[in-house]
């Protein structure tokens, strides 16, 4: 953009300046809250509250300790990553090869696949169909019930489909030509082109199972199967009401330390794959595909 | 891009003699037989669903099953209109779209506006990087977050209140302040992310046009309001249709974890009040019913706003 430094540009600049880092500050202070309060010591805390600001001389990872030798936290994380390797698995097991049909746009047929894939992206009957579809299945206590409804994204397919109709049409025509099978054009002509693609489409259905916490709550009655969130969730509510009574053996930190603890260990993989999230959304991969 | 497929069904080589036909599905056969696992997938998972939905016109009993449960017509779909619950269901769905709609839209707009105009570089590929990060939290992360903030003993607001002489506040789980928590954490969460499709229209607008404006020594206010905002408004008329479209989402999984019954009366949805009579009372056809009622209109506004897209920006959404 043009920069031309007149008295009125630089102040405007300021001002923007200004604006994003209150933006910043709005977003960051939250955070530093929940890590502040993590990490405060509990003489501090019972003294005083919880401060502003803390020195990280006196910070404390009694809390952090205290979740990772518990014996349902480790347990849980244990579950949540069986729920986000498998799901993701599933999820692209059965996204890509319906992405790949239908960006072959001469298949016969390819509409009316694409309309049987559409229509149930516009008309949803709701939760309890599908809560109905599932127990009858005798699903329940069985990650399957998690991860099986949800694991087609329309909308991840189409973003999917996008990406392979760019790719050149020769490539796969040679292949052919030699003798390829589809499947074999797929597998080996079309994958490792996709690398993109599948990193991008893999971790959003990631993140989506790695956060789901309401079809744990609907389907695994067993506290063994219990993933991440939902006993951060049972955490945070035992707060809010005092009547988590497993969590009051805990002494050595409060419990709201335990809590946002809780809340930053429940987000860490977060933080460790974001970079590779936002490698491929900057590059426009996703926003291309949100208006065909 | 879905009303096109939906109009079209027909085969399009229906012209082609029959022997043909066959030998051109023979030359894709592996083609389809690598999509069969998803095809039969769909057919399980998505139109299962469907097929049980028609309990919303029955009295669904559990041993009877759902083909063997006796039909009572729209019997349902009565109850639930005329029931005391309706009014109050669909004014908190739509309070809660609506407002997160007309709030969260200008604030999203105002801050791609100024992320796009800034001349530190680094600084805003910083504040993109920050504001992005919350769209990835689930709304469990949220609630500690919230308590954090806000919890009537220690929550960083309710001490600076006290501090100002004020009262603390509970903020969850009192009625008058429900609605407050649950629309402004949503776009605490979600503006940042929501900025990236504004940030891409004005991307794409020529450089040629801030040159002339500079030209013309006009300020950088100006050249926002002239330029910049008229760039915007095809993508803010698309989000406003394709959100309206989806006016009935009010946001169960983040309802879901913030409310509690005092706030029931502000803070029930229906998606909420579905879950609760269908999975917890077992009125599994009125439930049913509800979502179906949700569902044809969801379809309903989806095709208007689809169909008014492509006449007012000449885009269809999907």
């Amino acid at each position: 953009m043009l920069q031309t430094r007149t008295r009125d540009a630089v102040i405007f600049q300021i001002g923007i300046a200004i604006f994003l880092t209150i933006l910043l500050l709005m977003i960051l202070i939250p955070f530093w809250r929940v890590i502040v309060t993590a990490v405060i010591p509990l003489d501090i805390y019972t003294k005083e509250g919880v401060p502003f600001f803390l020195s990280p001389t006196k910070w404390t990872s009694e809390a952090f300790r205290q979740l990772l030798t518990h014996s349902m936290f480790p347990r849980a994380a244990l579950n949540s990553v069986i729920i986000t390797v498998l799901g993701t698995a599933i999820s692209l097991f059965f996204t890509v090869p319906l992405a790949y049909g239908l960006s072959t746009r001469s298949m016969p047929g390819r509409k009316v696949i694409m309309t049987f894939v559409l229509l149930t992206y516009l008309f949803s009957p709701g939760l309890i169909p599908v809560y109905l579809l599932i127990t009858g299945m005798k699903l329940t206590n069985n990650y399957l019930a998690i991860i099986l409804p949800p694991a087609v994204s329309v909308y991840n397919t189409l973003v999917m489909m996008g990406f392979f109709e760019g790719l050149p049409e020769e490539l796969k025509e040679s292949a052919r030509l030699d003798g390829a099978n589809e499947l074999q054009v797929l597998l080996h002509i079309i994958l490792p082109l996709s690398k993109p693609i599948l990193l991008t489409i893999g971790l959003f259905y990631a993140v989506f199972f790695w956060n789901e916490f309401f079809t744990p709550i609907l389907y695994l009655n067993d506290s063994n199967l219990t993933p991440l969130p939902v006993l951060l969730r049972n955490i945070l509510i035992s707060a809010s009401f005092n009547e988590y009574v497993e969590y009051n053996a805990f002494s050595s930190s409060s419990l709201e330390s335990l809590k946002s603890a809780g809340v930053i260990i429940t987000m860490l993989p977060m933080f460790f794959i974001y970079p590779w999230i936002q490698r491929y959304f900057t590059k426009g991969t996703l926003v291309g595909g949100v208006k065909e | 891009m879905a009303a096109r497929v939906l109009s079209s069904g027909a085969f399009s080589f229906a012209r082609i003699k029959p022997k043909n036909v066959w030998r051109t599905f023979w030359r894709y056969r592996w083609l389809y037989l690598i999509m069969l696992p998803t095809l039969v997938y769909f057919a399980i998972f998505k139109y299962g669903p469907l097929w049980n939905a028609q309990i919303a016109f029955k009295d669904f009993k559990p041993l009877l099953g759902v083909l063997g449960s006796p039909w009572v017509g729209f019997e349902h779909f009565k109850t639930f209109i005329n029931s005391f619950y309706f009014a109050d269901l669909i004014r908190n769905t739509l309070i809660f779209s609506l407002a997160k709609l007309m709030l969260g839209l200008p604030i999203a707009v105002i801050c791609a506006l100024a992320l796009h105009e800034t001349w530190f570089l680094r600084f805003r590929t910083f504040v993109q990087t920050m504001i992005y990060l919350p769209h990835f939290l689930s709304w469990v992360i949220m609630f500690g977050v919230l308590l954090v903030l806000l919890s009537p003993g220690n929550g960083l607001i309710n001490e600076i209140i006290e501090k100002l002489g004020g009262e603390p506040i509970a903020f969850l789980t009192s009625p008058g302040s429900f609605r407050w928590v649950v629309i402004l954490s949503d776009i605490w969460k979600e503006t940042g992310w929501s900025t990236i499709l504004y940030l891409a229209a004005l991307l794409a607008i020529s450089p040629d046009l801030y040159e002339a404006a500079a030209v013309d020594g006009a300020t950088p206010i100006q050249r926002m309001w002239f330029i910049s905002l008229p760039g915007l408004l095809p993508v803010i008329v698309l989000v406003t249709l394709l959100r309206l479209g989806h006016i009935l989402e009010a946001g169960f999984n983040q309802i879901f974890v913030l409310y509690s019954v005092p706030v029931y009366s502000v803070g029930d949805i229906l998606d909420t009040w579905v879950y609760r009579q269908g999975v917890l009372n077992f009125q599994f056809s009125l439930a049913t019913a509800v979502g179906f009622f949700k569902g044809v209109i969801g379809l309903v506004l989806i095709l208007v706003a689809n169909r008014v897209a492509k006449r007012v920006a000449r885009q269809s959404i999907y």
